[in-house]
């Protein structure tokens, strides 16, 4: 009996650990998820949108948290936004960086990514999971995932790469838009650049 | 001529050239002061983006295009190896002016092995031995004994500097010993010339995320770039500002 239950609770041990997975574990598994899937992917390689875009939906979207991202790059007239313009302004955005970023993943040919060293206290809530992009005859590039616990799940809220956050990087651009057009006005120049997007359709990023 | 000689000649004209384009910016920049306080030279500096824009679009970007395609990848990487070698130097005396001695002797530990094994730098052997490169220049340097970066420029050519960076500039290319170290001044202009190519080139596959990210290209590039100079000032670990609160 007693082995029975010293059994069962490492069992639950295990379970709520494996639900708790490490925002560093996290990163990795995705990541090569991810590419996994864009070596073998000829549609991909070849620079298919749609593809790209129901990769990036299924795989990588559920660890993002738009409404922090959103947030950042807003910065403090983020307050002054009305839930329904915050609402807005979450899609749009969302649109934007997934339409640009995912195109990137069609360029993605031999590189490999480096997994840095990463260490956290056991009630952070807020870490930086750092990596590194190897490419062949280049400088590897710096690529580090700014991730927050959100209930029991990481989520990633800022990208940096090169350091250069994808997401404050917006910051300046949007307040200087908020200055001349409102709320109203972001909102609105972000869906005219996302309709400039759809309508000209990148055909394939320059390969490497 | 001397190596001293060749040094303050290269110096002199570049010096000259960047004096009288930074006396330009003050005072067009004193008509135009924009309300961004990072960016007091707003209306001259995106005159200047124009005006490089449409260098980069007959010229700069053809040019590194055709060398992309042309040019077979082992050969790009010697190329870029081997200006990475000659820069690992002055990175390397910057190490040292910034009181980073370790990395600074790790810099001329890597510039001595792939100068000989690495066979004149074409092969960057040191990092595969795990001598890390670094990225360091002058106006990091200034920006690590404490000076401001005065404002953020943009020049035709060389793009965004800020007032620190462009005077960091000047004393790196007194520096560089691509400027005073080559002899026939053809050869040294091929040279100078090729290492823009090999730049422009190494930019190209940015060149379309910043086309599609950037609702004002001028900002986004702006902001990226101050961004990016805080990271390497930091050496890749900027404390994170205040202002990243919402």
């Amino acid at each position: 009996m007693k082995k029975l239950f010293a059994f069962l609770f490492t069992c639950l041990v295990a379970a709520s650990v494996w639900a708790e997975e490490a925002p560093d574990v996290m990163v990795k598994r995705v990541s090569e998820e991810v590419l996994d899937i864009v070596r073998k992917d000829k549609a991909i390689q070849s620079g298919n949108p749609n593809r790209v875009l129901e990769l990036v939906d299924a795989k990588v979207l559920p660890h993002f948290n738009f409404r922090h991202m959103t947030a950042l790059a807003v910065g403090k007239d983020w307050r002054r936004a009305s839930p329904q313009q915050q609402q807005q302004l979450m899609q749009e955005f969302k649109t934007l960086l997934v339409r640009t970023y995912s195109n990137a993943l069609t360029s993605y040919r031999d590189q490999t990514i480096r997994y840095k060293p990463f260490k956290m206290n056991p009630g952070d809530t807020d870490v930086l999971v750092r990596t590194e992009v190897v490419q062949p005859g280049n400088k590897p590039v710096q690529l580090d995932y700014s991730l927050e616990k959100v209930d029991d799940d990481w989520k990633v809220y800022d990208v940096t790469v090169a350091g250069i956050s994808l997401v404050t990087n917006y910051r300046e651009t949007f307040a200087q838009e908020v200055r001349s057009g409102g709320i109203e006005g972001l909102i609105q120049s972000i869906a005219n650049k996302n309709k400039s997007l759809e309508a000209n359709p990148p055909t394939k990023v320059e390969k490497k | 001529m001397t190596v001293m000689a060749k040094f303050s000649e290269w110096g002199r004209r570049t010096g000259t050239a960047l004096a009288f384009c930074g006396a330009a910016a003050l005072a067009s920049g004193c008509a135009t002061r924009g309300d961004n306080p990072k960016d007091p030279y707003e209306g001259f500096n995106r005159a200047m983006f124009a005006v490089n824009e449409g260098i980069d679009k007959a010229v700069a970007k053809p040019v590194a295009k055709a060398y992309d395609n042309a040019v077979p990848l082992p050969v790009k990487a010697g190329v870029g190896n081997f200006f990475g070698n000659v820069g690992d130097l002055w990175t390397g005396i910057n190490n040292g002016l910034q009181g980073k001695g370790d990395d600074g002797a790790s810099d001329i530990a890597r510039l001595l092995i792939n100068s000989t094994v690495g066979i004149f730098g074409l092969f960057d052997v040191a990092s595969e031995l795990g001598l890390e490169k670094h990225d360091e220049d002058f106006g990091q340097t200034l920006a690590r004994w404490g000076v401001d970066d005065g404002g953020y420029l943009f020049w035709p050519l060389i793009g965004p500097r800020t007032v620190r960076d462009t005077g960091g500039f000047v004393v790196d290319a007194f520096a560089d010993p691509v400027g005073w170290g080559i002899d026939p001044i053809p050869v040294r202009n091929s040279t100078i010339a090729l290492r823009f190519v090999d730049i422009r080139a190494s930019l190209l596959p940015t060149d379309k995320v910043v086309e599609q990210a950037a609702i004002d290209k001028y900002s986004y590039i702006r902001d990226a770039y101050l961004q990016r100079r805080r990271s390497q000032i930091f050496d890749g670990r900027p404390p994170k500002l205040q202002e990243e609160d919402y």
